[in-house]
């Protein structure tokens, strides 16, 4: 049995201009010790997604109104608030984009650190800055011992970021989930803590769902990709499958769309834009969402009237569109496209 | 770093310096130190070339931006702008001076005035200056905002009915207003989504093709200012570390901190990122003990 199950989970916002059907039925599982990568632009719920997991969406105006999440064993929609506590920071943790906000500006590093230890462990004070100065040094923050008694504004915001990661690893979580976890640093900044997350998910068995619009991140860190596109699921795939043949013409459209770093002709070249705007969450079309995009839709096809449903193309290959990659004229799946 | 300076160059930055003072006590401030957030930087831009200017944050890459427009005044240095020195103008000559200089700010959210409407916004510029009839402004304005990709028909709403990408259409067509000749693009897609941002590029580039424009182009991605640029400048700690061709600063860079930039960038190939993490490591500890 995987570690969490996701089944058609919904979660709308209720608001004075309408129902915002920000999350829409998405399921998905995460296998024990593997990263599942979240992939998405601002607004396509990929975030509403990682809060309703950790029940942390704002009620109101938020709710799930269907759905399970079921995480080892449990289905975390229909457990009691206290239960859920309990749950929070020892069984699954979450760290944010913004690790700033995150952390309480009034008080230590050290204080904030012990506190989620003493709150999920019966330990001495004593005994949990000790644990505090260890996790210090395995998230590689230097002179650990010296800068417990510091406030984080005393810290980088990369150095913010590992202290985040420690209070997340302090109960051994089973899953971390991390939205957007170096979107706010630096290039070498992000590259230093995504090789730690690396790490530390392998020397913990951890299994790691990473939410991102960035397709670098997802390459090197997940072994599995969700695309998400307003409030849906349109692509799913293990990660080396999904780069080589990219079948939602969404995703094509944003591998393209993207400037390479390496290469010839790139100055003089175009990028592929994506014409166009995501739909309107409060009154999505009964249609494809990504019709009035997409370069193969027709008016007369069906998906312009018609939802498609998530369907595999291949093994373990998931797409939400009437016309992927494999299915059009002239298509030949697993051969290699000439440059 | 030579900056292979030919006396033509549109723009030519000599020993730029921008020095901030770090000031310390309560009630007597005293200036304790300074931050050199632009610590001797020389580059010139050729008429009608894009140099990019890459570095992380506080590097000191925006600042040269602000000074290059005179919205910071540098600490010493010199800024030659179509053969007149820049930092030696005053207020009336350097408003002047502005017609041919423009700036695209990072924030479509934060650089367009709420309370004025499109129309007013682009038009400010002419305003300002003086130029043509009410009535001509008019049609210029809509003019400018076709040229962009912005819908003429809606310049009496406002900024905030408008998406990200559209804003910043909005902030191209006034820095077009004046049909300057150097545009400062200060990270002008950082705030936009990867979908919208290929589109505000590609529109900066056919711009640049239709007008003639030369663009110092300002970001922290990478990729984005590769796409963009002739020539790469990298900034780093207040001081230009590397400048060359953008090819040639990018498969073969000389200097070890553009090394690790340039290998600290994730690629959307899971199996060159392999490569990439190894390489990145070791670069990280070779820098870390060296």
């Amino acid at each position: 049995m995987a570690l969490l199950e996701v089944t058609d989970l919904r979660t709308h916002f209720f608001t004075r201009e309408g129902v915002v059907h920000a999350v829409d039925g998405v399921s998905f599982a995460v296998e024990r010790g593997k990263t599942l990568g979240i992939v998405g632009e601002s607004g396509c719920g990929k975030s509403v997604l990682a809060l309703s997991i950790m029940g942390l969406i704002p009620r109101p105006p938020a709710k799930i109104v269907s759905g399970s999440v079921v995480f080892d064993g449990s289905d975390l929609v229909r457990l009691r608030e206290k239960e859920l506590e309990d749950l929070r920071g020892r069984e699954i943790a979450m760290i944010f984009q913004d690790p700033m906000t995150s952390l309480n500006p009034t008080l230590t590093i050290g204080t904030q650190i012990t506190e989620t230890i003493r709150r999920h462990y019966d330990v001495s004070k004593q005994d949990a800055r000790k644990k505090a100065i260890e996790l210090m040094e395995e998230v590689q923050i230097p002179r650990a011992a010296e800068r417990l008694d510091d406030y984080p504004h005393r810290f980088s915001g990369g150095m913010r970021q590992r202290v985040m990661i420690a209070i997340a690893l302090s109960c051994d979580p089973k899953l971390l989930i991390a939205d957007e976890p170096t979107t706010a640093l630096d290039v070498t900044v992000q590259a230093a803590v995504l090789d730690l997350l690396d790490d530390l998910r392998h020397q913990h068995d951890m299994a790691m769902i990473i939410i991102t619009h960035d397709m670098g991140v997802v390459a090197e860190a997940a072994d599995d990709i969700l695309v998400m596109y307003a409030g849906q699921v349109v692509e799913q795939a293990q990660v080396l499958e999904l780069f080589d043949h990219p079948e939602h013409p969404y995703t094509e459209a944003l591998l393209s769309a993207l400037p390479q770093i390496e290469g010839e002709g790139i100055r003089s070249g175009r990028l592929t834009a994506i014409p166009g705007r995501p739909p309107d969450l409060i009154h999505p079309p009964e249609a494809c969402r990504f019709a009035s995009r997409c370069p193969y839709a027709n008016a007369n096809d069906t998906c312009a009237t018609v939802m498609p449903e998530l369907r595999e193309v291949r093994p373990g290959h998931q797409v939400r569109s009437a016309h992927p990659a494999s299915e059009r004229a002239g298509s030949v799946v697993g051969s290699e496209v000439p440059a | 770093m030579s900056s292979n300076g030919s006396s033509d160059a549109l723009l030519q930055v000599r020993d730029l310096h921008k020095h901030f003072p770090i000031r310390s006590g309560i009630l007597i401030e005293r200036t304790v130190d300074v931050f050199r957030a632009v610590d001797g930087v020389s580059f010139d831009i050729e008429e009608g070339e894009t140099l990019g200017l890459v570095g992380e944050s506080g590097s000191g890459k925006s600042t040269t931006g602000y000074c290059i427009m005179q919205l910071l005044k540098p600490t010493s240095g010199s800024i030659r702008f179509m053969d007149t020195e820049l930092t030696e103008l005053g207020r009336e000559d350097m408003r002047r001076m502005r017609r041919e200089v423009q700036i695209v700010f990072q924030d479509p959210y934060a650089s367009l005035d709420p309370r004025m409407t499109v129309g007013d916004i682009v038009a400010e510029p002419l305003v300002v200056h003086s130029i043509g009839t009410r009535r001509d402004r008019r049609s210029r304005v809509r003019e400018l905002l076709d040229v962009v990709g912005f819908n003429p028909g809606f310049t009496n709403r406002y900024p905030h009915e408008f998406s990200g990408g559209q804003r910043q259409r909005i902030g191209i067509a006034r820095a077009l207003a004046l049909s300057p000749k150097l545009i400062v693009c200060d990270e002008p897609v950082s705030a936009l989504d990867v979908s919208i941002q290929a589109q505000i590029l590609n529109l900066l580039k056919d711009l640049q093709r239709d007008f003639s424009l030369t663009y110092l182009f300002i970001a922290h991605d990478l990729a984005v200012v590769r796409s963009m640029s002739d020539r790469i400048a990298v900034m780093n700690r207040g001081k230009l570390v590397e400048i060359g061709p953008a090819e040639e600063v990018y498969t073969h860079p000389q200097d070890e901190y553009t090394q690790a930039l340039l290998t600290a960038v994730p690629i959307p190939d899971p199996r060159a990122m392999k490569e990439r993490k190894a390489a990145r490591r070791k670069l990280r500890h070779a820098l870390a003990e060296g």
